[in-house]
């Protein structure tokens, strides 16, 4: 009983420890404290330069507390429940169509903005935020094909079709999203990746389910590992993905397939639960700076939507055509709109049974 | 004799090995000098430079053992005050709808906890934050307690509780003279799973993180789009070596109270309890 | 004996554990059934059962878990009932119970990404079979992977119950059952393993259950190729937020799991009437 005793004070002891380690931490980093002087930024994890942070924080005077998410759907769960106090958050295309339409984001004041003219107007206006009005674009980037050029002909694999070749049997790892995987099957019968056609849809899981046999596995974040380490000779996945498995080996490459694919972003928006309003602004201005933007795009790795950003990158990542396809491709490129409940699930449960019929 | 014990040795040792290959795998390429774990390409303590130089992470860290440990006691105490009130329960039913009851967060995916947990501290109008995180862990480390108590005290011997009794012992000195020895490696057992459930839970934490207090796990699931950085395995390097040590010390210091005393079965327990 | 005292003693047991239950077990269960018997005005249906119950995918999913998560017990029982077993002959066994723990102290992704790395094509183990000669095979991916790395996660959670109810079986029964001529067989099967039962029954559901709903491991290491209620949970919550049908069948998890706790309660209370 006594050494029972003695090990919850031995625990608590530490805790008291660990307490003062804690706040001596934040007072440093800024997190946790409720003051003006705070940007709260809710992000990817790892989706921006840490220096880009310090830098600032040092010009404005605003500490940043940095929060970070996994999945579009994870943080719109917590930004719509509330009980947090982000002022800017990261969310993708169609994810910021539905939070408009629950009036989860604030609109942004153009006349605040100072960065609008660096970017490139192919990446404003898009279809689910007209005129950008409550949004900036962060990154951008594309739905590709990555293959390994020890194992597949580059000849061979330049479309979507290609990937039910008899030649690839069980070699193709396929993303585990049904809106990307649908996306493929779609754009091969031409029908809009966003199409609400009961028929269209049945067509494309039965085209999809075809491919079973060349498909080895169905996978998410991890495609860039397996790529790099030869799991597989194929991949579908997104530029982001394809970017860090291309730095890692350099056998491997990416293709936007030239009939069509998806185009996505990742643009910063103002939830409805922000606090520090002017601290966005600013991070907004700094963000769009092209320097600033550059830097970042450098450190991430994907595709800038910062013209006057772009610009200061070194030529190899501006004439890269996998990430910075040219405009002929990219008109080609389709959008995914917000879908609503029902047809969000009818997409998903396409896709489930087609993920059943494995083996 | 001696020959058996030679394969059991062999079998410890399989089991070990299997246990901690990963590990050791992490803890190599913590020293890659490349950005991933594949493909050695040399020596080198950049990662750790980087750790060491962000504020950020070693925040959370703190952050994710004052929750763990704080989040393991609770839940231990009580824990141990439900697997004894289960345990004194005369009815079979009652017993089996509280054990029930008691399992439910077990079998409940992490995800439905999590979002139940966000709306419960929603509507209650909780901030969400350290206190919520640490509730959160406590609630779900609960029951991992109760099924390790409880065993422990249907093993316990009746007649022991009876001659308490008869000797006049009060509710007090039973509790701590008889019930909490008995029933210590049981407790001791749910502290070390809630501490390891609240190290490793990310599903549950996500949902009830926020105003710029969040968990090493949350922290690492949310690089994963990015590509987890070999930051992170210099960390869980780091994480393991101390934790290492600490059981070193614990192993140096019980060896010499062994030597000191006569061993005898009680004896390796109350020296966990040192802990 | 004492009525009135052990009643206040009750009392200072309960109040906490009747708070957590009532607030973090009771409320959200509530609302599960609540979400899971509504329609999104509010009115009652059936509809997400009879959704769960008419579908081949589902049930079929169902099927699965509580397949492979049986397959998951049995191995994880099979490797640690021998090494808590041999751990308790060990001197400084606490000890060595410690080494045990430690590894499930590093998080979980990293340590599935360490797999990843050692089950690849060109993973230390191909490079180490290659050595012996033998061709890279494909680990990743398969069924024995993802019950291997599923079986290392939960090792620890099964060895440590048996651990302990191995640690309190009297030296002495053992020694009498050898003087009463018993091989160590015998003494290991009647005198052993029925005493140390309730450890492997709170062992097998530390594993068993929360092995149902896994859904990380089946996508690193099984690449999809099993899809558990884990898989389906994860994506009507996240990908569709559909936390109705999600509920639903968070529900009947929490059905099934109180059958197996009644299958289970009752065995123990013959056993140990048999013990007297």
């Amino acid at each position: 009983m006594k050494k029972l005793l003695v090990s919850v004070a031995t625990i608590l002891a530490v805790v008291l420890v660990l307490f003062g380690t804690q706040s001596y931490l934040s007072s440093k980093t800024g997190t946790g404290t409720s003051s003006k002087d705070v940007l709260n930024l809710y992000n990817w994890g790892d989706y921006i330069d840490p220096a880009l942070l310090k830098k600032f924080t040092k010009e404005t005077g605003y500490k940043v507390s940095y929060e970070t998410f996994d999945s579009n759907e994870a943080m719109y769960t917590k930004i719509k429940q509330g009980g947090t106090s982000y002022d800017l958050a990261v969310p993708s295309d169609y994810m910021i169509q539905k939070m408009k339409a629950e009036r989860l984001l604030l609109p942004l004041d153009h006349s605040k903005l100072t960065g609008l003219k660096n970017y490139d107007s192919r990446f404003l206006n898009q279809s689910f935020d007209k005129k950008n009005k409550y949004s900036l674009p962060y990154f951008w980037g594309t739905l590709g094909i990555i293959y390994n050029d020890e194992y597949v002909n580059k000849k061979d694999i330049q479309h979507w079709d290609d990937l039910w070749s008899s030649k690839f049997k069980n070699q193709i790892m396929l993303v585990d999203s049904a809106r990307d995987a649908l996306a493929v099957a779609l754009i091969t019968q031409n029908k809009s990746v966003n199409t609400k056609s009961q028929a269209d849809l049945a067509a494309a899981q039965a085209k999809l389910t075809t491919l079973m046999p060349n498909i080895k596995a169905i996978v998410a974040d991890e495609i860039k590992m397996y790529m790099a380490q030869n799991e597989a000779a194929i991949a579908v996945t997104y530029s982001g993905e394809a970017a860090e498995a291309l730095s890692n080996n350099k056998h491997l490459h990416y293709v936007v397939p030239s009939e069509g694919s998806n185009l996505w972003f990742d643009n910063i928006v103002m939830p409805k639960t922000a606090k520090h309003k002017a601290a966005a602004y600013a991070f907004l201005n700094f963000i769009s700076d092209p320097k600033n933007a550059a830097q970042n795009a450098e450190y991430i790795g994907y595709a800038t939507p910062n013209k006057n950003a772009l610009a200061l990158l070194p030529k190899s990542i501006r004439h890269d055509k996998q990430f910075y396809p040219d405009n002929e491709t990219i008109s080609h490129l389709q959008v995914y709109d917000n879908l609503g409940q029902a047809w969000t699930e009818k997409y998903n449960d396409a896709f489930l049974e087609f993920k059943m019929t494995q083996r | 004799m001696s020959k058996k014990f030679r394969w059991a040795n062999i079998y410890l040792w399989f089991v070990f090995i299997l246990l901690y290959l990963p590990i050791f795998f992490l803890i190599v390429y913590s020293f890659n000098s490349g950005s991933v774990m594949q493909g050695w390409s040399g020596f080198s303590l950049k990662h750790y430079n980087e750790l060491f130089s962000d504020t950020r992470i070693l925040e959370i860290l703190v952050n994710t053992f004052l929750i763990a440990l704080l989040s393991s006691l609770l839940a231990s105490i009580i824990g141990t005050g439900g697997a004894l009130y289960i345990y004194n329960l005369k009815h079979t039913l009652s017993k089996n709808v509280f054990l029930s009851l008691n399992n439910i967060l077990l079998v409940s995916p992490d995800v439905i906890i999590g979002a139940s947990f966000l709306i419960l501290f929603t509507v209650m109008g909780f901030a969400l934050g350290f206190t919520s995180v640490l509730l959160s862990h406590i609630a779900f480390s609960i029951p991992i307690v109760v099924l390790m108590v409880l065993p422990r005290l249907q093993e316990m011997n009746q007649s022991l509780v009876a001659a308490a009794k008869d000797l006049g012992a009060n509710n007090w000195q039973m509790l701590s003279r008889v019930i909490l020895p008995v029933i210590s490696p049981g407790i001791l057992a749910g502290f070390f799973m809630a501490f390891t459930y609240s190290l490793d839970d990310f599903a549950v934490t996500f949902f009830v993180t926020g105003n710029g207090f969040t968990t090493l796990s949350v922290e690492v699931y949310s690089r994963a789009r990015q590509g987890v950085s070999l930051e992170i395995n210099a960390l869980s390097a780091l994480m393991f070596m101390v934790s290492l040590l600490l059981v070193l010390a614990y192993y140096v210091i019980s060896t010499r109270a062994v030597r000191s005393k006569k061993r005898g079965t009680r004896l390796v327990l109350p020296a966990t309890e040192g802990l | 004996m004492m009525p009135k005292s052990k009643k206040q003693r009750q009392l200072f047991y309960v109040v906490p554990y009747s708070i957590w239950l009532i607030l973090f077990v009771f409320a959200p269960l509530v609302l599960l059934l609540f979400q899971s018997l509504t329609t999104s005005n509010g009115d009652f249906t059936l509809h997400n059962y009879a959704v769960y119950f008419a579908s081949g995918t589902y049930l079929k999913m169902t099927f699965n878990s509580v397949w492979y998560a049986f397959l998951i017990t049995l191995i994880t029982l099979l490797i640690s009932y021998p090494t808590a077993y041999l751990l308790n002959q060990l001197k400084q066994k606490q000890f060595w119970l410690l080494l045990v723990i430690l590894p499930t102290w590093i998080n979980l992704l990293l340590k599935t990404y360490a797999f990843v790395g050692l089950l690849s094509k060109t993973g230390t183990v191909n490079n180490f079979i290659g050595l012996l000669g033998i061709a890279p095979q494909q680990l990743l991916f398969s069924d024995w992977s993802f019950l291997l790395v599923a079986a290392y996660i939960e090792i620890p959670f099964m060895i440590l119950p048996i651990f302990n109810s191995l640690a309190e079986i009297n030296p002495r029964l053992e020694q009498a059952s050898h003087d009463l001529g018993a091989n160590k067989w015998q003494t290991l099967r009647r005198v052993i393993l029925p005493l140390s039962m309730p450890g492997i029954k709170a062992g097998i559901q530390a594993v068993f259950i929360p092995s149902l709903s896994l859904f990380m491991i089946t996508r690193l290491i099984g690449g999809n190729r099993v899809i558990t209620l884990g898989t389906a949970i994860e994506e009507h919550f996240l990908v569709t937020q559909n936390w109705r049908l999600g509920s639903t069948i968070g529900v009947i998890l929490i059905v099934a799991m109180v059958i197996i706790m009644i299958l289970t309660r009752d065995r123990v209370r013959k056993s140990s009437r048999k013990r007297g």
